[in-house]
Formats: structure tokens, sequence, C-alpha cells
């Protein structure tokens, strides 16, 4: 290598890198959106474009200042967790132009069923009817107003909050047992369930009834010694008592 | 007698009044107008202030699938059955054998019976969203910066920028993510951005029938979501991949993924 | 509000277990599969070249700038899958304008760009200068200003400054080994580091790639010199081709071990993703993985090379053996390609299904394209091979390059 001077091969390269790498600070001056960088590695302008999308739910807010007297019979009912968008869809433009355009209502029964119909899955004590058995082909609104569904009399059968217990106990062993056999319900816990509670068993001379060795009951139930069997345990701690594991 | 210089001094006094009005009145209305347009500036939305996160409780869940419906409707998603911004999953386990999980068409329009005949121990439905994790691995490997957090912890996707790598869409743990058929560009939930700017709730929020998912704030300030937190055994969704989702499950049973 | 309708929900097809709604589609098809193909390539005949240049195996030396050229001819290809897969490919530019540090996918934009401008293009351009200018000098028409403008103006081809090249050459190739293995780690470093992906996330991805990619190009290099000699009327150099065969060798039995203990370590540490990925692997990628990878990609070029290169055949069996290799290696690698892309998304992150990938002929992800896009790199090598010969038995007598 000559020494003092850069050699030529050198100098073509270097002119070429340096205007490659100021080139793309110059395209950077110039390409970058502006916003770029302000709150973090992003465009800041987005947050605020995201933020003008159109909105579809007004809210129940929105359906209060005009619709006062249903929603206030909702809120006193037990429907009253139901925003009135889910059965009304979104009410908006309807917020924006009452006149215009009138939120649709559902009158079919598959609305209803959608979230009361019998599916295992849902939790207990959620009221769900079995669709083929409950008047078939008939229109919910017809005996259950929407804003305030509940009826004036309690339900025929602890299965209409408990189906999932209903259907296990129906195949089981204890299909005969009605529940009021075991559980002690106030007569108003149809109205308030989650307050005025039923009672379940605390003792094992509940289940003794039928299952202690000199209890009256038919020759075919099963018999155990109630003072040795399973202790220190209650008889639900392994048994369950809507389908019992008997084999 | 002073009657006259009085008058005299009250008449110039009045002038100067009269004259000074235009003055006093114009003073009047800016300083006015300013406080009233500072009023107005501090009921802007500042995020800031804010650091948004969901609570679900599994055991209110009726898997109506109207969350995923209001979502659809409310963001304009794409109505062909794969793409979510939010779903419902419905866990079946049976006695012996293997956990099923199902979500026709993400649990828009309910779920089928099971088998009959299935001896089945728990089941029960689980609504899945984009986490908003606080340490998002699709923020991580975005190369041009199109999906980021924001300063009041929503990720968003910025739909001008994103090349349409799908990088994000591979390093979401969750499969919150998918490819916007039309735009090309990736697409998620965002919290609803556009309304709780608003003061509004997300739309899955404000339609669920039995409160199963709360929203709130998940800093100090009091909200639902506080309390959710304070009453509620919560778990995450694979918390070992250390992502810091901010959407918290209470009663989220050991086999939900 | 419309109808519900609470009818059966057709099934997806294809789809057995349970995949997150938004997993049906899979994102990164076979143009994601045929790019760490390219790269790969790349890398592998980069090695091949700095193995004559920098540990002076001199057997080598036909294939030295044959090499040089191949890995260009790839690498200038290799992004065109890319931009074809991305949602909106005239943004891509914003990977450089806007790079996000903390992406593995963002940055290799940028190691991508040094291995072309700084190793590569430099390293032909220094090792070519001196006939480029003779070139210049000598040629005639159109090919004489093509030459001029690649000279750059530096036209000294005195002793000095040809000694300058060859020394300036030797650094850039041993700066250019660690960037080779960078460029191809890079890549696996991408798959590598997706926590989310069991499948993907593991510290051995990056090795295994690098050492899958120097297979595939010393493979390649095996094939394209044989080739190009055969089209040539050329007498192969069976020195050179055995030292190659060689090398390859090592080559593989390295790569199938790394990629032994990447499944003995899974099977052994059995956690929670064993059940759904060896689920995967018997039902949806029997094929690519144990036909395709490992016993026509691996095992039976192995035998093929030990059997060319030690057993006693004469020079057009052992020839053929190669080829046979040769051509299998690049079939099992692109297997092995496909295996971690694909199968990285044919099983869902909620570990309970599999999906199917569907493969289409016509379109921008399909078959027709990934193959112009194999056939793209040999027609640029094809003109380059004829702007820049890299054959011995060229016009001018500078030959070899020269030693420092």
């Amino acid at each position: 290598m000559g020494k003092g001077a850069l050699p030529q091969q050198i100098v073509p390269l270097l002119i070429l890198f340096t205007a490659g790498i100021l080139g793309l600070f110059v395209a950077r001056y110039f390409l970058v959106p502006k916003s770029f960088g302000e709150y973090g590695h992003y465009r800041a302008d987005a947050v605020d474009e995201i933020a003008a999308s159109e909105v579809s739910f007004a809210g129940y807010k929105a359906c209060l200042d005009c619709h006062e007297d249903i929603y206030d019979l909702k809120q006193a009912s037990n429907h009253k967790g139901l925003a009135c968008e889910v059965c009304h869809g979104p009410c908006a433009k309807h917020v924006n132009a009452p006149d215009e355009f009138t939120p649709p209502a559902p009158r079919t029964r598959d609305f209803c069923i959608l979230c009361h119909g019998y599916n295992l899955s849902r939790p207990s004590g959620f009221p769900q009817i079995i669709p083929e058995l409950h008047n078939p082909g008939k229109v919910c609104m017809t005996c259950h107003n929407p804003h305030n569904p509940l009826l004036p009399h309690p339900p025929e059968d602890c299965s209409a909050c408990h189906r999932e217990i209903a259907s296990r106990k129906m195949v089981s062993h204890h299909a005969t047992l009605a529940c009021i056999d075991c559980h002690i319900v106030p007569p108003d816990h149809w109205k308030d369930p989650q307050t005025i509670r039923a009672w379940k068993p605390t003792n094992r001379e509940v289940c003794g009834k039928c299952h202690a060795e000199d209890a009256e009951s038919p020759k075919e139930i099963p018999r155990i010694d109630l003072n040795t069997h399973g202790k220190p345990y209650l008889c639900w701690d392994c048994h369950y008592p809507h389908s019992p594991e008997a084999k | 007698m002073d009657d006259q210089k009085t008058q005299m001094e009250r008449r110039e006094f009045l002038n100067t009044c009269a004259r000074k009005l235009p003055e006093f009145i114009m003073l009047f209305a800016v300083v006015g107008g300013a406080e009233i347009l500072s009023a107005q500036e501090e009921q802007k939305y500042d995020p800031s202030g804010h650091n948004y996160a969901m609570g679900i409780d599994i055991h209110k869940c009726i898997g109506c699938g109207r969350c995923a419906d209001a979502c659809k409707k409310e963001n304009k998603v794409p109505i062909e059955p794969r793409y979510f911004r939010t779903w419902v999953e419905r866990y079946i386990i049976p006695s012996a054998g293997e956990t099923i999980v199902d979500s026709p068409d993400g649990g828009i329009d309910g779920f089928p019976e099971p088998d009959k005949g299935m001896d089945i121990l728990r089941t029960f439905f689980v609504p899945k969203l984009c986490n908003h994790c606080a340490s998002p691995p699709c923020v991580q490997v975005c190369p041009v910066g199109a999906t980021f957090i924001s300063r009041d912890g929503v990720v968003l996707v910025d739909e001008k920028y994103c090349v349409g790598c799908r990088y994000c869409i591979q390093a979401c743990p969750y499969g919150a993510r998918y490819l916007h058929p039309v735009k090309k560009v990736a697409d998620k939930c965002t919290f609803c951005y556009h309304r709780i700017t608003k003061g509004l709730r997300p739309a899955c929020v404000e339609v669920c029938p039995t409160q199963a998912r709360v929203f709130g704030e998940a800093g100090e300030q009091s909200s639902p979501l506080r309390r959710f937190l304070r009453f509620n055994d919560v778990t995450v969704l694979k918390p070992s991949l250390n992502t810091s989702p901010k959407v918290y499950y209470a009663n989220a049973d050991g086999e939900v993924r | 509000m419309e109808t519900v309708i609470l009818a059966v929900i057709e099934k997806l097809p294809g789809v057995t277990g349970y995949i997150y709604p938004n997993e049906y589609e899979l994102h990164w098809g076979l143009l994601i599969v045929l790019y760490p193909y390219l790269t790969g390539l790349v890398a592998g005949a980069f090695i091949l070249a700095s193995l004559e240049r920098v540990f002076n195996v001199k057997a080598l030396m036909p294939v030295y700038r044959l090499s040089l050229l191949t890995a260009l001819s790839f690498l200038i290809v290799a992004p065109l899958p890319l931009l074809a897969h991305l949602g909106h490919p005239e943004r891509a530019f914003e990977m450089f304008l806007t790079p996000h540090t903390q992406s593995a996918m963002a940055m290799f934009g940028f190691v991508y760009a040094w291995y072309l401008m700084v190793v590569l293009l430099l390293e032909i351009w220094f090792d070519y200068r001196a006939n480029i200018v003779t070139w210049s000098k000598e040629k005639k028409g159109l090919i004489k200003y093509i030459y001029k403008i690649l000279s750059l103006g530096a036209t000294d081809i005195s002793e000095p400054a040809v000694r300058f090249d060859g020394k300036i050459g030797k650094i850039i190739t041993i700066i250019g080994i660690p960037s080779a293995f960078l460029l191809h780690g890079y890549v696996g470093f991408i798959f590598g580091s997706v926590k989310a992906n069991p499948w993907w996330s593991s510290v051995l991805i990056p090795i295994v790639f690098l050492f899958s990619a120097i297979v595939s190009g010393m493979a390649m290099m095996l094939l394209v010199y044989m080739v190009t000699t055969m089209f040539r009327w050329k007498q192969t150099n069976m020195k050179c081709v055995n030292k190659l065969a060689e090398f390859l060798l090592y080559a593989i039995i390295v790569d199938f071990s790394l990629e032994l203990l990447d499944f003995i370590h899974r099977l052994y540490e059995s956690e929670e993703s064993i059940n759904i990925l060896s689920e995967m692997i018997s039902n949806r990628l029997f094929i690519s993985l144990i036909i395709s990878q490992i016993v026509l990609g691996t095992l039976i070029p192995v035998i093929s090379l030990v059997m060319g290169r030690f057993g006693r055949f004469p020079d057009e069996m052992r020839r053929m053996l190669y080829l046979v290799a040769g051509v299998l290696i690049q079939v099992g690698i692109f297997s092995t390609r496909w295996n971690i892309v694909i199968g990285g998304q044919l099983f869902s992150k909620s570990l309970r299904g599999l999906t199917v990938y569907k493969l289409e002929l016509m379109g921008v992800e399909g078959v027709f394209m990934t193959m112009l896009l194999l056939l793209l790199p040999f027609l640029a090598l094809l003109i380059l091979t004829k702007i820049l010969p890299p054959w011995n038995e060229s016009e001018t007598d500078i030959v070899l390059p020269l030693k420092t």
C-alpha cells in the first residue's frame, strides 16, 4: 500500500458508501411521517385516527334519556343487567336521528333461546328452559315481558333455573326424589335467589332418612352403617347427591 | 361650587368609562373566552391518566355469544367465519378422556348440545380476546413500528403503516390477531379504543347480559375492575411466557389454554 | 336483529381438534418457505468460497469465483418472495426508514444490506477488478462501457495495486465468514425467538438453519459446477469435486447430528407441547419429514456421497453419485424449510388441534410463482457468468486471485 494517499480503489468506494448512507438519511427526512416517534416507536397520529372511528352501540345512558320508564321497569326486574342494545342492536344511529332509524326488536323465540335455551355449560342457577318442552312454537313475549320477564307466580319446577341439576338427577338413581325432599326452599326463593337462599343438608341424618340401616324406606335402597361408613366425611364429600355414583 | 365640579368630574369619568368600555368588553371576552376554552381543554381526553385492563368471570359467562356479535358490529370486523377480535370457547371436561374444546363460529350463534351420553365432569365457557399485554411480544417483533402500546395501555395497530408481514400474528401466543382480508394489514381487538376515549365501555362489556366482562383501570383509581381484582382469585393465560397480560380471569379452570 | 340459526355449524374442513378461530388461515406459506432456502444457499456458497480463500483449500480453486457469483445470484433474488408476500409491498421501505430495533425482522434488513454491499459485492469487485480493467480496455461494444462503469474509475492494475486487491479481498472474506453465519443464523433467529410457538422457539434453530444452509449451499455448488462444466464441454476437475463432496459430507453429519439432538431433547424433556407436536409429525408432516427430509434428503445422499468419495468407482460413476446426492440434498433442505415454516403453523397454539395448509397452484403464493422464483437465480447466474466469467480458461491470463 502506498503511504500517505488513499489507494485508488478505496476512493470511489468511500464516495459510494457515503452517498448511500447520506441518501438514507435524506430519505428519512422526507418519507418518515412527521408524528412518528412522538410518544414511542410509532406514528402518534395513528392513535387519534383510531379514536375517531364511528361508534355503533350508544351505551345504556343514551337510552335512559328518552326511555326512562322502560329503563326503570327493567332495572327493577331480573333483566336489570341486560343492556338495551343486547336485544335491540346498535342504537347510535337512532340516538342521533330518532325518527329516521328505528332499532329492531326481536320477537322470535330463537333470540331468547340464545341465552335461555338449555345448555349444560351454562352456570348453575341461570334460568334455562328446554325449547322443545316449554310451550313449543309459542313466542316468548306472549307470557314474558322482556323488560320485566318474571311471571307473577313461581315456576312450576326447580328445573326452571336448575336445569342442569334436574337433567343429571332425572337419569340417576335419585330420579324419583323431589328437590324438596332434601332441600328446604323458602316460598320467595324464586323472587331473589341470591339473597333468599334454599337450605342445603348439613348432616348425615338427611341421607340417613333413606340409607341408614334402620331407615323406613323401600328395600331396594342401599343401606350403610351411618355411624361408621365414610367417617369423618359427610355423605356428599364423596357421593354427588344429584347423580350418586353407585354401581 | 362643588356641584358643578363634581358634575364635571362625574361627566368626565362617565365619558372615560364609555370610551374605555369597548376595551373592557374585549378584555372580559378574551379572558372569559380563554377560561372557557381551557375548561374545554381540561375535558379533552388525556391518555397518560389511564391504564386499561379487563376482567372476565368464568362463573358468570353463559356462552350466549352476544359479545362476539356486538364486537363484529361495532368494529366492522369481516363477517366471514374466520376473523374474530373476541370469541367464546366452550370447555367440556369428561370424566374420562381428553378435554374437548370448541368454538363454532367463535360462539356468535351460541353453542350446540354436546354429544349425548358423554359423562361430563365440568363444562364452562371462556371468552377470549387480545390480552393487551404489558410486555407484548407482538409489539416486540413488529419491524416497522406499526403496532404499539399506547400511553393508556392499549395495544393498537396503525393500519396506514402496517406492511402486512404477519410477524405479529405469529408472535401472539393467544391467537388474538388476524390479517384483515381486505385491508391486508394486521388487525385485532382495540378495547374499542374509539369508545373508551369517549367515556363509553367496550362493546363486548356493554352487551354482556351477566356482566361476566368487567372493564376498567389497572392502576389505582377506583373502577369496577379494581373491585374485581380485589375480590377474585385471578389468573392470566400462559403466564410462563411472561407477557404480563392485562385480561384477568376469575374462576378459570386449569384446562384453559 | 337477524334470525339466529341454531342449526348444525359446519366443521372447518381439514381441522382436527380445536384451533383458535383466527388460526385457520396459515400466514407464512410457500413464499416464506422459499426465502430461507434461498438465503441458505447464499451462506453455503459463500462458506465454500471462503474455504479456499481463507483456509487455503487449494483443491477448491475452480469453484471459488463460481461460488461468489452463485451467492450473489441467490442473494439478489432472495428479497423477492418476501416482497411478494407482504400485504403492502409498497410500504416495505419503512423497514429501512423506521426500523424497530427490537424486531429481528427489521434488523435482518440491515444484516442483508451489510452482507450484500460490504461483503459480497465488495469481495467480487476486488477479486475481479484487475480483470474488469483489462476487459474494459480490450473488449468492444456495449460491454466495454459496462466494464468501464464497473471499474468505478479505479484503473490502476500495477503490481502493488493488485496485491492490495488481494489483501483487502482476504480481509473481506474473513469478515464475510461471520457475516454469512449472521445472515442465515438471523433468519433462524427470526423463527427461534418466537416464544409463542413451541415448534420454533428453540436455541438450536439458528444453528440448525446455519448448518443446513451450509449443506444446501455446498451441494448446490457441486451441482452448479458439474452442470456448467458439462455444458461448456470441459473436463470436471475431479480433485475439486472430491474435496467438495468431502466437505459436504462433514457438513451433513454435523447438520444431522444437530437435528437429531433437537429431536432427542424434545422427546426427553417431554414438555406440554410434545403431544400435539407428535401428532403433527405423524399426521401432517410424515411425508415431508420422514420420507423427504430424512430418508431422501439425508440418508440416501450420505450413502451416495460416501460411495462416491471413498468407493472404488470410475469417475463417471462418482460424478453420477455426486449428482444424485446434490439433487436429493436440495429436496431435503427444501423439505427442512417446509417442515419448520409450515409445520410451525399446522398446530394450534392452544396445543389442542391441527389444521391444514392449502397449497395453491396459481396466484402469488402458488406453486408456479415459486418455480419461477427458483429459476430466476439461475438466470441471474447465467447473466453474471457472461459479464464476469469465472472460468479458468478466460481470454485474459489473470486467473488466480493473487496471494498477499
